[in-house]
């Protein structure tokens, strides 16, 4: 790899740390984030030259803070920003810093960074902007094509979100322990946004999509090295691996999608479901459920099974039945209700969906899975209602004609031969 | 003589690398094994899994399992073994056998991510 790629890949991967630390600092996000862009800029002329330093983000810490400090200053003056050599003694930058990343802040600074993306005035899609721009560093422009928006537009969110933020009062004291549970929570959610956003597929190209995936997984994971005994992190974590591994089958040559039952469990990633397992299995022993290990087991389930038909749908049910309990929801029951269908027969699954058809009236999948069921029982005309209804209610084009190639089935089945 | 060689680097860093960065370096790597193969000189071969999913038994007065990987740096890397176990709960148990009564040091349990036994090279005297 060249030196230019191996000193973008380390600034990357310093960022929520070191954006965290001079958020802290300068208590501004704008201007932590310049300070930032300036560190980098710096690092891109000294580190090809002198090499990279031992700890590359106590080095941007310190010579962002200082920017940062010099920019207020000509700012007050009207000056010009000094030469480097100037600016700061950059050789010193590493002995002062060991000491103040050591003192514990480091764990408050990233997720604070994270929190103040969660903020609940703020809606999903502004959440996911912010944290893709200013945890993980992308540019508007790629977060734009993400979203499949112009990039003004994008650019105007991620600046709607970041006043919205800048009013709210930000924690700056290090948390107490409540504080803390609350804030993983929040950012856990946030997290698990960010994937879906890329999981669900709604238009942009697979790359892009499968970009958001991974970066999701990327945030998960900083956030379990951070908090290395949460369960629920191990479970968010282990989700979002084991339902990424199956993304090389998810979808066909034409971008349609493959229900779980048809793709090639052949093309899923052992890797990743290997690892989704480790974390799962790490998480129970702590023997305190919650709704990501349930999930992350279900995906565990099913990643487990060689083929759709070894799917071991009694173990689904009840993890599903775990998960009602802790977070009801009817999406859950839905969900559960498939499991049930495939154990005792699709008109226990039609049984137990019913009542939630008022609660899912506007749900795509409900529809979709109500006349996947009704079509079992040869219930036509009722199903060709359900599935019109999901065709409506469907969010991308994807999901349009995945309904509509069971219409054709349909279609197909009630003329004569 | 035998020697392990270890390979250290930042997995924040690695992790941030693209499907085809990693393939490239690993590419890369597969030469250099294949060539040591043909000679008779290739040992096993072990990727680790991230920290994130290692568990880490620390001996001493009482023994506690803790989530995470070994973060020490008073005490040195000193010898490995691989297992082959079904749980996680089989490998911390044998982590405690090997233990014994020993009231200080650490075993890391970290899964693998990928392992080539390789060929069998002559054992060293005891």
């Amino acid at each position: 790899m060249s030196d230019l790629a191996g000193i973008d890949a380390a600034l990357t991967s310093a960022r929520p740390q070191v954006v965290g630390a001079l958020l802290r600092y300068f208590r501004d996000l704008d201007r932590a984030e310049e300070a930032f862009q300036e560190a980098c800029l710096r690092a891109l002329r000294h580190w090809p030259q002198n090499g990279p330093p031992r700890d590359p983000a106590a080095w941007l810490i310190f010579v962002g803070r200082n920017a940062g400090l010099d920019t207020a200053r000509r700012e007050r003056r009207h000056e010009p920003l000094p030469p480097d050599d100037v600016i700061s003694d950059l050789e010193d930058a590493e002995g002062e810093i060991a000491e103040r990343l050591d003192s514990g802040h480091y764990r408050d600074d990233v997720l604070r960074l994270l929190f103040i993306c969660c903020h609940p005035d703020l809606p999903a899609t502004q959440q996911i902007a912010l944290a893709l721009r200013i945890v993980s560093g992308l540019t508007v422009k790629e977060i734009a094509r993400a979203f499949l928006v112009s990039e003004s537009a994008m650019e105007q969110r991620i600046t709607r979100a970041k006043s919205r933020v800048a009013k709210a009062e930000l924690p700056f004291e290090t948390s107490g322990a409540v504080e803390r549970a609350e804030r993983l929570a929040a950012v856990a959610a946030m997290i698990y946004l960010v994937f879906n956003e890329g999981y669900s597929a709604s238009g942009g190209s697979a790359h892009i999509r499968a970009s958001l995936c991974e970066e999701a997984i990327r945030l998960a994971r900083l956030l379990l090295r951070l908090f290395p005994a949460e369960p629920e992190i191990m479970g968010l974590t282990a989700l979002l691996l084991l339902q990424h591994a199956r993304a090389p089958a998810r979808l066909d040559g034409e971008g349609a999608i493959v229900l779980l039952e048809d793709q090639d469990r052949g093309l899923w990633d052992r890797e990743l479901i290997a690892e989704g397992h480790a974390l799962v299995e790490k998480a129970l022993r702590h023997r305190r459920a919650g709704p990501y290990q349930i999930q992350a087991a279900i995906a565990g389930v099913h990643a487990h099974a060689a083929r759709f038909e070894e799917t071991d749908w009694a173990e689904i049910d009840q993890l599903y039945a775990l998960l009602e309990n802790l977070q009801p929801s009817p999406v859950v029951s839905l969900n559960r209700a498939v499991a049930v269908a495939k154990l005792r027969g699709p008109a226990a699954g039609l049984e137990m969906i019913e009542p939630l058809a008022q609660r899912l009236a506007g749900y795509f999948h409900f529809f979709g899975v109500r006349g996947a069921l009704l079509m079992q029982l040869g219930r036509n005309e009722e199903a060709r209602a359900a599935f019109d209804r999901a065709i409506a209610l469907a969010h991308t084009p994807a999901e349009a004609a995945h309904i509509r190639l069971h219409l054709d089935r349909l279609i197909k089945d009630s003329k004569p031969a | 003589m035998h020697y392990a060689i270890l390979c250290y680097h930042d997995e924040r860093v690695v992790e941030g690398w693209t499907k085809e960065e990693d393939d490239a370096v690993i590419a890369h790597r597969q030469i250099v094994q294949k060539k040591l193969a043909a000679e008779g000189k290739l040992g096993p071969v072990v990727r680790l899994m991230p920290t994130t999913a290692a568990t880490t038994l620390r001996a001493g007065r009482e023994t506690i399992v803790l989530d995470g990987p070994f973060a020490e740096t008073k005490e040195q890397l000193l010898g490995l073994y691989i297992v082959d176990c079904a749980t996680l709960e089989e490998a911390i148990e044998v982590a405690r056998a090997l233990k014994g009564d020993e009231t200080s040091g650490t075993f890391e349990i970290r899964p693998l991510r990928v392992f080539r036994p390789g060929g069998p090279l002559p054992s060293l005297p005891a």
